[in-house]
Order: structure tokens, then C-alpha cells, then sequence
């Protein structure tokens, strides 16, 4: 019977709704590829935008400061902890494979030399895009549904330098800071860990990390946290911009800026790491 | 430009130039497409000086796009706005930013930001634009706010903190804080009791005889309406108009809009369903 049934459908029509089903396929495709580079487009003169702005006129004092506190102080607790926690784990997790070679009193290497130049500034943008990303597009978003952006365009006041540009100064000047606290605290936390609970002898320990990790790895972390926060201040602050009506447009504003920052902060810390080092090999060309 | 702009505006056929009569401000063929669903069609609209103009229309009906394109929150697919003469499609960021300092915009919620206390909101285009101090623009917020019939302690609360109708006296005095020529009123009464409804109403007339401003309502009151308006136009949505049908159902004085013949702006002035019921299946 199975075969009747497949004889009597005639090949060619199933050969047309073959290929009519490919056709969607990439028809799906090119619009998935033309709304990216659309929105690429869009983030990019909303940047621009901002930019413009800020060579223009500069927030006010005021809302620059609530700004400052809101993203920067308010931030530091957090990161602080979490730099804590991630110092220690990463003891814990390369203790044992460093006792096997005899290395322990490389951890220390190691632990500072991964928190200067990655976990540090990645850590502190993850936190800041999480914690303040998210915040500032659920903000953003809710001004845009209830019509305050509006009125805000409404009494002359350009929305971009009233509620963009604070946040995105805001995120530039906290986030080194930010970053300094994360490698700081990671810093102390896999020395605790080390000396108090695997007994690593601390003068060793600390010798080794002095000679590993040193000003050109700080500034290598500290440099690259400033895109990352130009990155979460845009994208967070677009998205709240471009924010579907209603509760649900809000709830989705405020996870995409999340997820798209920390997608972009990924790919931008692989580009800024292959700049960087070839700056270095540059300057040292022996190092 | 901060502006949302489903399109480009289009280049407008030379007859429609402004003219410099006492027209304050002036919509001429102005369409609006979302996308491809058009909200407004060829919409000509002039509004001399000192007129209370009432847009009323079923929800939906593009009232409140209508509204926004005045002031150029909405740029228009096709045609133009005029205000004093001006062309708004012709200014870049910096005029359009400076002439909005003329209107005043009470939104339908008000729209005050959450973040900052009454007086904050009020005093926001003062500060902004004069740069005044803090003080003095409180001086001004206290006289605002008795205006509109509110006391001075209600300058510390946050918007959250305000009744419904308090949200929208606070708004009413954050858009008369600029002394504006022009004021655009989103339905100023929907979501009020009949009381609180009818103190906005003399609120709005007050405010025209006080300040000698050119109003424009949105609205779907027609209690309300009648008693502001010197005039009323109606709109109609376009996915029922016939082709090449006004979108302008009517235009006249609130005495000429009650004694309206057209069935359908005697349906809505009358509030009656009509045959709209077949659509939700009944009788």
C-alpha cells in the first residue's frame, strides 16, 4: 500500500515543494542577515549619535554623578565578590595540576596573570552587563512604553544627551575601576587560598607573580575594559530605545541587552587580545 | 534626528508652500504609514491662533499619530507640517529641538518621569532651556502648580505617590511652565472620574483665556469635546474609508457636529454601537 501511495504522488510535484522549501529556506536566511546588518547599521549611528552629543554639550553634573553612583559605586560590591570567588576557583581548580610537576609556587603566576589580562576585565564587564546592562534597558524601555522619552523630545530636550550619554560616561569612567577592584580582589582571593589552605610558601608565591604579571598586563586589562564598556552603555541604551510596547517588550529589551553585550564583549576581548599583542611584540619585539 | 520616522517626508507639490496668514500651525496632505498599514491619508488640518480644536474619532483611528506628527515626534510619510510658516521637515535637530520649546504636550498619562520628585518634573524645561537655578525655577513650579489647582506640597512626592488626575494637573503645569503658544492635549480626560473630568475641562478653558494659547485636543469624550472646542474634526480609520474618501468625516463647530447628518459622525457623537455590533457577533 506504502508504495501505491508513493507512485501515485506524482515526482515532479514533489521535486517543485522540495525546492519551494529550500527557497523559503533562504529567503528566511536572507532576511535573518538583512535585519542583522540593519540593526548593526542602527547601533552604529546611535553610537555615532552619541558620540556627536557628547562633543556638543556634556550632562549635567547632576545626572552625570547619579549616574556615576548608580553604575560605578553600586557595582562595586558585586564585582568585588564575584572576583573574590573566581581567584580562589581558579586555585582550587589548577592547585592539583600544578602539585603533579611541583609547580605550586607558580600559582601564583598563574592566578594573576589570568585575573590581569582576562577574568579581571571580563568579569567586571559580565557583572556590569548583567547588574547595570539590563537595568538601563528595562529604564530605558519602561520611558519609552509610558511615553517619557517622548516628553522628554516633546520639551526640547534631545533624549540621546539626556539619558544616553550619562550612562554611556558613566560606564566609561567606572568600568577601570570596576576592573582594578575584580583583579584586586582575585588576586587576594587566590592568594588566600593558596597560602591558608594549600600551604604555598607566600614568599615564593609572591615572587613568581611579581616577576609574571606587571604593568603591561594591568593597562592590557584595564584597556580593553574601556571598549567593553562603551559596548554594554550602547547596546543597553539601544535597547531600551527600541523597546516593544508593553511588559513583555520591556522583559525582552532588558535580556537581549544582556545577551547581545556579553556576546559582543566576547568577541570584542578576542579582537582587543590579537591588537594588543601585537602592539606588545611591536614595542618589545624580543619579549 | 530624535525623531520616529516610519519614512522619509516626501517632497510636497508647490501649491502646498506655507503661507504666512494667522494659521499657527498647519498639517497639509500629511500621510503616516506604519510599515503598510497606513494610519493617516492625505490629512489637511489649519489651526488659526487662539482656536481650541477637538480631534475626536474611534481608537484607532490615528488621533494621537496625528498629534505627534504636529510637534514632529512622527515624521509624515508624505506631505507637511507647518508651524508659524516654518516647515518642519526642513529644520535639522538643533531648530526642531529649539522650536518645541513653543508647544506644550500633556501626554494621556501623563508622562512625568518616575525618577524625579513633582517640582523636578515641572521645573525640567526651565532648567533645561532658561538654565536657571534650582530656586528660582521652584518659584515658578509653586505658581504652575496653583495654577492648575495644586498646592505646593505636592512638589516633594514622586509621581508614583499622585492620584490619577493630580498626574495630570502635574503634566498640565509641567507643559504651561514654558508660557508655550501651542498646547496639545492627548485624551485629557480618559481613565478620569466625571468630576475630576470636568475640573480638566475648565482647566483647558481656563488655561486658554489666561495664557491666550492655541489648543488642540485628542479626545473620544465628547462631553468634553463640546465644551472646550471651538472647533471639532472627526477622523475615521482608513481601512474603512472608501477609495478616495476623506479621512476628515467631518469638520465644524461642536453645534454643527451634533446636528451632523453623516451616520456615522451622528453614531459617534451620539455614542451609539450601530451596526459595529455585527463585528463582535451580535445583534
Amino acid at each position: 500500500m506504502a508504495s501505491q501511495d508513493i507512485t501515485t504522488s506524482p515526482p515532479a510535484a514533489s521535486d517543485n515543494d522540495r525546492w519551494r522549501a529550500i527557497n523559503d529556506q533562504i529567503a528566511d536566511l536572507g532576511e535573518v542577515v538583512v535585519q542583522t546588518i540593519e540593526e548593526i547599521g542602527d547601533i552604529t549611528i546611535f553610537a555615532w549619535r552619541t558620540i556627536t552629543w557628547l562633543l556638543v554639550r556634556w550632562p549635567s553634573r547632576d545626572v552625570l554623578f547619579s549616574s556615576l553612583h548608580q553604575i560605578g559605586v553600586r557595582s562595586l560590591p558585586v564585582v568585588a565578590l564575584t572576583g573574590t570567588f573566581i581567584g580562589m576557583v581558579l586555585a582550587v581548580q589548577a592547585y592539583y595540576q600544578f602539585r603533579n610537576f611541583g609547580m605550586e609556587t607558580r600559582l601564583g603566576a598563574m592566578i594573576n596573570l589570568s585575573m590581569f589580562r582576562e577574568l579581571g576585565p571580563v568579569l567586571a564587564a559580565t557583572m556590569l552587563s548583567g547588574r547595570v546592562g539590563s537595568a538601563i534597558a528595562a529604564e530605558l524601555g519602561t520611558m519609552r512604553v509610558t511615553e517619557q522619552i517622548d516628553a522628554l523630545t516633546s520639551m526640547g530636550a534631545n533624549p540621546i544627551r539626556y539619558l544616553v550619554t550619562p550612562r554611556f560616561l558613566a560606564c566609561l569612567f567606572m568600568i577601570p575601576s570596576l576592573t582594578i577592584m575584580a583583579i584586586f580582589m582575585g588576586v587576594v582571593g587566590g592568594a588566600f587560598y593558596c597560602i591558608y589552605v594549600f600551604d604555598v610558601d607566600p614568599y615564593f608565591y609572591f615572587n613568581n607573580a611579581q616577576q609574571a604579571a606587571g604593568a603591561w598586563d594591568l593597562f592590557y586589562g584595564v584597556f580593553k575594559s574601556i571598549f567593553f564598556g562603551a559596548a554594554i552603555a550602547i547596546i543597553s541604551c539601544y535597547r531600551g530605545f527600541h523597546c516593544a510596547p508593553g511588559a513583555e517588550g520591556v522583559g525582552r529589551a532588558s535580556t537581549v541587552a544582556f545577551v547581545q553585550s556579553f556576546v559582543v564583549i566576547l568577541v570584542l576581548d578576542l579582537g582587543l587580545s590579537i591588537v594588543l599583542d601585537r602592539v606588545y611584540f611591536f614595542i618589545w619585539p624580543g619579549g | 534626528m530624535m525623531v520616529d520616522s516610519p519614512h522619509d517626508a516626501k517632497e510636497v507639490p508647490a501649491p502646498l508652500q506655507a503661507e504666512p496668514a494667522d494659521c499657527l500651525i498647519a498639517a497639509r496632505r500629511v500621510a503616516v504609514d506604519f510599515g503598510e498599514q497606513s494610519v493617516l491619508r492625505d490629512i489637511t488640518i489649519e489651526t488659526p491662533r487662539g482656536q481650541t480644536l477637538a480631534i475626536i474619532g474611534e481608537s484607532g483611528c490615528g488621533k494621537t499619530v496625528l498629534l505627534k506628527t504636529l510637534i514632529g515626534l512622527i515624521m509624515p510619510t508624505a506631505g507637511r507640517v507647518e508651524f508659524d510658516g516654518m516647515p518642519l521637515d526642513r529644520m535639522d535637530e538643533r531648530e526642531l529641538t529649539k522650536l518645541r520649546t513653543r508647544f506644550g504636550f500633556v501626554f494621556q498619562q501623563a508622562a512625568l518621569f518616575d525618577s524625579m520628585t513633582v517640582a523636578d518634573n515641572v521645573a525640567f524645561p526651565l532648567r533645561e532651556h532658561r538654565r536657571i537655578e534650582r530656586a528660582e525655577a521652584y518659584e515658578i513650579v509653586v505658581q504652575r502648580l496653583a495654577e492648575v489647582g495644586l498646592p505646593a506640597s505636592v512638589m516633594i512626592k514622586k509621581p508614583a505617590e499622585l492620584s490619577g488626575g493630580m498626574r495630570k494637573r502635574v503634566g498640565l503645569a509641567r507643559a504651561l511652565v514654558m508660557e508655550p503658544e501651542l498646547l496639545l492635549y492627548d485624551e485629557p480626560t480618559t481613565g478620569l472620574d466625571p468630576i475630576m473630568s470636568a475640573v480638566i475641562n475648565e482647566l483647558i478653558i481656563g488655561t486658554r483665556e489666561q495664557h491666550q494659547v492655541t489648543s488642540i485636543m485628542v479626545t473620544h469624550d465628547m462631553r468634553s469635546a463640546l465644551r472646550v472646542a471651538d472647533r471639532i474634526i472627526m477622523l475615521h480609520p482608513t481601512a474603512r474609508l472608501d477609495e478616495g474618501e476623506s479621512q476628515i468625516l467631518f469638520d465644524g463647530t461642536p453645534s454643527e457636529v451634533q446636528a451632523s447628518t453623516d451616520k456615522r459622525v451622528a453614531q459617534f457623537v451620539r455614542g451609539e454601537a450601530g451596526e459595529r455590533l455585527s463585528e463582535i457577533g451580535g445583534r
